[in-house]
């Protein structure tokens, strides 16, 4: 099956007419994804690439019935770009924009608490169903089908521990990046649920950071809702207190949000955490090849 | 960003929060000339980014010019736990009968602003919650309501405090919400919040974390921004637009994303070595921010060796390697380099560098290789 996107995917891309936007949206339909329009107010009517722009993304979901939309507008406009997708009936918003103040997050992950839109990002590179389709800005090429369910709050780190199991020949059913920021839409376990339910997932591998204490709930979690092998990796392990390491998210406050305590946490509750990306993809290759045996 | 005490307390004084009389000053003059202007008794503070300034001397109440002069001297450039004093805060003195302790954060579990309220101020609030944690009255508040009356009356009434003081603080409060959200705080905190003898609440202290994400909305705070950082290297590379933090070890570091720069630091230290820093060269690195990020790597005097981790996704490995060849043109390099390129056109990267003969580069394949090589290289 895979996970949130797939061929059923029609997406609508907010921004599509800017340069990151035109670039990773038609990036995501070469790859397969049925992108079906693109919202940009002021450039309804024109087309990118035969792509049709619509003023606002309720025009845009009533002409094609987008189902899906990708956020990839500027900070200051991006978390109205997601309030808006939410108004118009979208399921599924998916925000790659990074700097969205948080108070502007607050306010949106409040809303669509109260509401059936799902959220995944800020600050995140998007979702890759293998074979299937590609919302954001995951380089797809190394990338095939397979069992591994791939959540993390890191962009390339998820793609250096991918590729460590593809080179293993293990693929994916699904890599989402729920984003690097204090307040995102999706977190671990809402990702996590999703593929314990996924037929095509046979192992989940989480990739965390320093920062807040999801990793901790997702351990509780893990250990009493889910029966697939999981495989963790924690980085942040030098970081000093009192910095931010690069994601808005990613801060050791006082003692809190330590590494060391996310991966003790983990363990405590028998989920293995691999010491460095390449022992996490022989972690993962030998539970699954335990498991073809 | 944190905010020096009397800049939280500006902004506090924008919204309404009470807080006493004070101006900053950067000279025993200085100070002088504010404490004439708000009559004596006053206390000299150390403005720095650091608790603990009262126990480490950098807190002194005046009583006449000649010990404002004195006191200034002495705390100006004094060192509190690694921070150097360049700024010092001069406040009329209060007269303390209660300290009280408030605070509203972004409580990331929740994903709600928390406020909380304890009678038990003048101490770290951890330290309280170890002391009795029932001693720290806390709320959440859902954003799209904001803060009411009623969430004061609770903090109010499960603080325990005077009846007397449940309007006056829950005033306070509903003030210090205002701060946090229209300033775009991730955190204000009172500690102490004064209660005087005549019954007044005043905030004393003011620490205040501004969203960095939102600076952009408050160019005021912005502007205060550059002179935060106490280090120059950091300085530097705020200038050039990079993410960088400053390290205590001699193994420079450059890496392609947040989470693979933070795993970079994390498989050098395994390797047995000690990173000089954090510096995330962003998903498109371009060959000018590569010469940018060299040059601030290396105006680090400790760097013996230098890992450059990429895997590219976006970016591209052949665009690193040409910065990399750009920068040695530009920058006398004296320091061994090993580079390990992943990715997108990794195999065209490792040729351009193969090409260029660099003097001391050493590429490899794997990011555990390449840790292994820097750490034997930094010797």
């Amino acid at each position: 099956m895979s996970i949130l996107v797939g061929s059923e995917t029609k997406l609508v891309v907010s921004g599509l007419t800017g340069r990151e936007g035109s670039f990773h949206g038609m990036n995501n339909r070469r790859y397969g994804t049925d992108v079906v329009a693109g919202v940009t107010p002021g450039k309804g009517g024109q087309d990118v690439e035969g792509v049709p722009i619509f003023d606002t993304v309720h025009e845009a979901v009533a002409a094609t019935g987008a189902n899906t939309s990708m956020v990839f507008v500027p900070p200051r406009f991006a978390a109205d770009a997601v309030l808006e997708a939410a108004d118009a009936g979208v399921g599924l918003a998916v925000c790659i924009t990074e700097g969205i103040p948080v108070h502007d997050m607050l306010r949106v992950y409040t809303h669509l608490q109260r509401g059936p839109t799902r959220l995944i990002g800020p600050n995140c590179p998007g979702i890759l169903s293998p074979g299937k389709a590609n919302v954001g800005i995951i380089p797809a090429h190394f990338f095939s089908e397979g069992g591994v369910g791939l959540v993390s709050r890191s962009g390339t780190l998820t793609y250096q521990i991918g590729n460590e199991l593809a080179q293993r020949g293990f693929g994916n059913s699904t890599i989402v990046g729920i984003g690097g920021d204090p307040v995102v839409g999706s977190s671990f376990i809402d990702v996590i649920a999703m593929f314990q339910a996924d037929s095509q997932t046979e192992l989940i591998v989480m990739c965390g950071e320093i920062g807040g204490d999801e990793e901790e709930r997702t351990a509780d979690y893990i250990a009493e809702h889910v029966t697939k092998p999981v495989v963790a990796y924690i980085a942040g392990f030098t970081a000093p207190p009192g910095k931010t390491m690069g994601h808005a998210g990613a801060i050791v406050s006082g003692s809190k949000g330590t590494a060391q305590a996310k991966a003790d946490a983990l363990e405590a509750k028998g989920v293995s955490v691999g010491r460095t990306p390449t022992d996490v993809a022989e972690l993962a290759a030998q539970m699954l090849g335990a498991a073809a045996a | 960003m944190d905010l020096l005490e009397y800049q939280g307390k500006a902004l506090f004084a924008k919204h309404g929060v009470p807080v006493p009389d004070g101006r900053p000053a950067r000279s025993p003059g200085e100070a002088v000339e504010a404490a004439e202007e708000l009559g004596y008794p006053v206390v000299v503070k150390a403005q720095v980014l650091i608790g603990g300034r009262g126990k480490a001397g950098g807190i002194k109440l005046a009583q006449d010019r000649a010990a404002v002069e004195e006191h200034a001297a002495a705390i100006l450039g004094m060192d509190i736990r690694g921070f150097t004093v360049r700024e010092l805060y001069v406040e009329r003195a209060s007269d303390i009968a209660e300290e009280h302790y408030a605070a509203i954060l972004l409580d990331r579990g929740a994903k709600m602003p928390l406020a909380m309220l304890s009678r038990m101020g003048g101490m770290d609030v951890e330290a309280i919650a170890d002391r009795d944690p029932s001693a720290i009255a806390r709320v959440h508040v859902d954003p799209l309501v904001g803060f009411q009356d009623f969430h004061a009356r609770r903090l109010a009434f499960d603080a325990g405090v005077a009846n007397d003081l449940v309007r006056p603080i829950g005033a306070l409060l509903a003030r210090l919400y205002d701060v946090f959200v229209e300033e775009d705080a991730s955190l204000v905190e009172v500690n102490p919040l004064l209660v005087t003898t005549s019954r007044d609440v005043v905030a004393l202290d003011a620490k205040v974390t501004i969203d960095a994400n939102a600076l952009y909305r408050h160019p005021d705070v912005a502007t205060l921004a550059g002179a935060a950082s106490d280090d120059e290297q950091e300085r530097m590379a705020h200038e050039r637009g990079l993410t960088f933090v400053k390290l205590d070890g001699d193994i420079g570091i450059l890496g392609n994303g947040a989470g693979l720069v933070m795993s970079t630091l994390d498989v050098v230290a395994q390797a047995g070595g000690r990173p000089a820093n954090f510096l995330d060269a962003g998903g498109g690195s371009k060959a000018e921010a590569i010469v940018d990020a060299v040059e601030v790597i290396l105006s680090n005097p400790n760097v013996t060796a230098v890992l450059f981790n990429i895997f590219g996704g976006i970016t591209r490995c052949d665009e690193v390697a040409r910065g990399l060849v750009t920068a040695f043109g530009q920058i006398e390099v004296k320091v061994p380099f090993v580079v390990r390129l992943d990715g997108t056109n990794d195999e065209e990267g490792r040729r351009i560098i193969a090409e260029a003969e660099l003097p001391n580069v050493a590429v490899e394949k794997t990011m555990l290789g390449a840790a292994a090589k820097v750490v034997e290289l930094a010797g």
